[in-house]
């Protein structure tokens, strides 16, 4: 089962107690009555669904109940980070490179038992 | 040629009957219960009023005599004491900003007590339920099979779900069967 973790309860549970609320960041225009119908359309119907990283919201509906943002990759599942609903969009780049300075790390600590496989 | 081993049938209505059970399951006596919400400003004069400091850790539990208070989120409590308890009255002498609603009948509790008690809730429960994780004291809303529970543990071996009435004859068949597979 995939493992969430909730910036709220801060630490990760079962997915079956979460659900996924669509794209975050998403913000309602403040006066729409002076926004045109293709614009206000973009808002409310479009959305980006891209394959790779996005930024989404969750929901920790059986949990605290909040809602909170997350990135993850739509191809492999994998979630990069999850931060409270009104924190600002972190950065990728940086994202990115903490990752896979974190990779490195698992990957050196494997090791080891990759070589008492071989023998 | 096939031999076949001795297979105990067993009557679809007959978990909980039986009596080599190890873990019971059993009902929970009558309580009131406070679904509470309130900002994080409006917590030391309810926890005056009530008589107990609110948790503010998350998966956490306070208790003082009969009363407790569950960390449910960030500004959501449940408050559970017992039937006769002035709970209620107390609350509402809190004079800051909050929402206390009387959920008392709202919500079933079913005690769930033995040794292997976290194997029975965990048949349908898929949080980590070891000591370390979840100690003594902890409760946290989740999910039993296909409902949403309240999950308390009162001891290693005991623990309290809470659950909504109308799903409380799933709860309490799916516990039942759940003690059935785990009796050793
Ligand atoms: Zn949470």
């Amino acid at each position: 089962m995939l493992l969430i973790k909730c910036p709220y309860c801060e630490e990760e549970r079962p997915e079956l107690e979460f659900r996924n609320a669509g794209e975050a960041h998403l913000v309602r225009n403040s006066s729409i009555i002076e926004q045109s119908d293709e614009d206000f359309a973009s808002y409310l119907y479009f959305r980006q669904n891209p394959k790779g990283l996005q930024f989404e919201r969750w929901r920790h509906i059986h949990g605290c109940g909040r809602f909170f943002n997350a990135v993850r990759d739509s191809v492999s599942d994998k979630f990069l980070t999850v931060y409270k609903a009104g924190e600002p969009k972190p950065e990728l780049d940086a994202l990115l490179s903490a990752n896979a300075s974190q990779e490195v790390a698992s990957v050196k600590k494997r090791a080891p038992r990759t070589k008492k496989a071989e023998l | 040629m096939v031999e076949i081993i001795g297979a105990t049938r067993l009557h679809p209505l007959q978990a909980g009957h039986s009596s080599a059970l190890s873990v019971s399951v059993t009902l929970a006596e009558n309580a009131t219960r406070l679904s509470l919400r309130a900002r994080e400003d409006a917590i030391p004069a309810i926890s005056k009023a009530l008589g107990l400091s609110l948790p503010t850790k998350p998966k956490t539990s306070t208790s003082e005599g009969t009363r407790s208070a569950l960390w449910l989120g960030p500004d959501e409590w449940l408050i559970i004491d017992t039937a006769d308890s002035s709970v209620v009255a107390d609350i509402a002498k809190a004079k800051v900003l909050h929402s206390a609603v009387d959920i008392s009948h709202r919500n079933i509790g079913i005690l769930v007590s033995g040794k292997g008690a976290d194997a029975v809730v965990n048949g349908g429960c898929p949080q980590d339920l070891s000591l370390a994780v979840f100690p003594v004291g902890a409760a946290s809303r989740t999910v039993l099979g296909k409902i949403e529970i309240v999950l308390w543990r009162l001891a290693e071996n005991e623990f309290r779900v809470e659950c909504w009435r109308s799903f409380s004859n799933y709860a309490y068949a799916f516990l039942q069967e759940s003690a059935r597979d785990v009796a050793v």
